[in-house]
């Protein structure tokens, strides 16, 4: 049963993108989306799994769609025109293939018109088929809060006319991004969860990575793209390794390096590879190859911090926000000595994006430790207290401070 | 519907950034492209007027609207474009949406029947 949810689930995402270009109606196209899975889950036991699924469950929607629409006095008109475009663009007799428009449907959810939490709720309702309590689940808000932004989102595209369409070639650079970060930020809230019992939401870095991959597959020239991918499996190998067995946090330097899964940094590693070369490289990609020189190192200490500073000097000249800077700045405090790196991170404490940054204060408290300035330090740590978000992040710090209260 | 709000305004009241040559230029453009259903250019806000009914039916009639907000409605196009990316382009393009100005996108609605 595993199996056929996994294609139902693949298929849906599919579905939704083509019926929601031919019909204009996101509602629309999820209901009869839905129906179509229905009616499948009901048929194919019966009489067997059809030759070509996939075509099978498009013609089933169309037909639920048009039924909808025959009977909706509002879409009568619009009927007439859709019933010409579909003779004329029926893809059904052309065999197996149907044309895969769920690039366009990304485009949609993650449109700048669109409140910039809208989009990535609709991305993981309609492209990732998550029902509507799992993305309220994902987001952390109540079903019907979630339910509520989805209907006025959905709203928007359809009466805002926002189209279902891949930017032209001059636009797609502007938007790329847009896409890029909306599927990032799920995958960090399933990283670090920005609050809650647990440190890591691992089915939420998963849906990132497989939005991912879809959108790598459906545009494979567009090394962004392929370097979000590379970031997020070589982030993503190390899962096992981050939480210790009572779910507390363990540090990169402290991590069983042979629980890191290596099939998936050598998947990264390729395809870091692919997105740094034929010019120059994006932010995500930079970062990508930051997280491969961790990932390659045998131990903490043989981690090339040289080579990590360099890359964060690219990474900040294509990106100076202070959270870059104060990466930069832990890197330069392995190569060079705590001293060197509290300089830095001293420099940055006036922004104010860092002030009440939870892992600013702890890096602070850590290079304080490291240079035996216990009082300062432990000031500094119970700072980071009062910012860590979830009670993982709090534990940490609460056992750090032990420690050093009782070197004291 | 694009709504042209008023960015900075120079001492002589006339927008900071964007000069007469650029909306004669962008008004051309525009027109000539066939999409402009209507188009007006609004009079300065001092001649504005504004009108009030209140639940008792007593009409209140004030100098208005005032400029408390620093966004001042300056005119508008009605166009018919296929979506709001096309619509985003020509607002875009608008020198209204330039030197601190905006122009805001709003679909007309449509009735059943209508």
């Amino acid at each position: 049963m595993d199996h056929v949810e996994a294609v139902f689930r693949e298929e849906r995402g599919r579905l939704l993108a083509a019926l929601a270009r031919r019909f204009g109606d996101l509602d629309l196209a999820e209901e009869v989306t839905s129906e179509a899975i229905e009616a499948a889950l009901t048929r194919w036991p019966v009489d067997g799994v059809p030759p070509n699924p996939g075509g099978w469950l498009m013609t089933t929607a169309r037909r639920k769609a048009v039924d909808r629409l025959r009977r909706d006095q509002v879409y009568a008109a619009k009927l007439a025109i859709l019933q010409v475009e579909a003779d004329r663009s029926a893809p059904q007799a052309a065999g197996d293939e149907l044309p895969d428009e769920r690039l366009q449907l990304f485009f949609t959810c993650t449109h700048p018109a669109l409140a910039p939490e809208d989009r990535g709720a609709l991305t993981l309702r309609c492209l990732a088929g998550l029902t509507t309590p799992e993305v309220a689940r994902a987001f952390l808000v109540p079903t019907a809060t979630m339910a509520k932004r989805i209907v006025r989102a959905k709203k928007k595209i359809r009466e805002a006319r926002i189209p279902f369409r891949v930017p032209g070639p001059d636009e797609l650079p502007e938007r790329l991004p847009g896409v890029l970060q909306v599927i990032y930020s799920v995958f960090t809230e399933g990283y670090a969860a920005s609050s809650g019992p647990y440190l890591q939401r691992l089915d939420l870095a998963e849906e990132a990575i497989r939005l991912a991959r879809i959108l790598h597959r459906l545009l494979p020239d567009a090394r962004e793209a392929t370097g979000l991918l590379a970031l997020m499996l070589l982030i993503h190998a190390r899962r096992d390794a981050r939480s210790g067995p009572d779910g507390d946090i363990v540090l990169l330097e402290d991590q069983d390096r042979s629980r890191w899964d290596q099939a998936m940094i050598a998947e990264g590693r390729d395809l870091v590879v692919t997105a740094l070369t034929g010019g120059p490289a994006g932010p995500y990609a930079v970062q990508a190859a930051i997280n491969a020189v961790h990932d390659e190192a045998a131990d903490f200490a043989g981690t090339d911090w040289p080579q990590i500073v360099q890359l964060y000097d690219v990474l900040l000249e294509l990106d100076p926000s202070p959270v870059i800077a104060l990466n930069r700045a832990a890197a330069i405090a392995l190569r060079d000595g705590p001293e060197a790196g509290l300089a830095l991170l001293d420099e940055l404490a006036a922004e104010p994006v860092l002030r009440d940054y939870h892992p600013f204060a702890l890096a602070r408290a850590d290079l304080l430790q490291r240079l035996g300035r216990v009082p300062e330090a432990i000031s500094a740590y119970d700072h980071a207290l009062t910012l860590a978000g979830s009670e993982p992040e709090r534990e940490h710090v609460r056992r750090r401070l032990a420690v050093l209260n009782a070197s004291r | 519907m694009l709504l042209i709000n008023a960015g900075e305004l120079d001492p002589e009241n006339s927008p900071v950034g964007c000069e007469p040559e650029d909306w004669m230029r962008f008004d051309k453009e525009i027109t000539d492209s066939g999409v402009v259903v209507a188009s007006e250019s609004l009079a300065d806000l001092v001649t504005a007027t504004r009108v009030q009914v209140a639940n008792d039916g007593k009409r209140t009639v004030t100098d208005g609207p005032f400029a408390e907000t620093r966004e001042v409605l300056g005119g508008f196009y009605v166009i018919d474009v296929p979506d709001l990316d096309v619509a985003l382009e020509w607002a875009a393009k608008c020198p209204g949406s330039r030197g601190g100005g905006s122009v805001d996108v709003r679909p007309v609605a449509e009735f059943p029947g209508a």
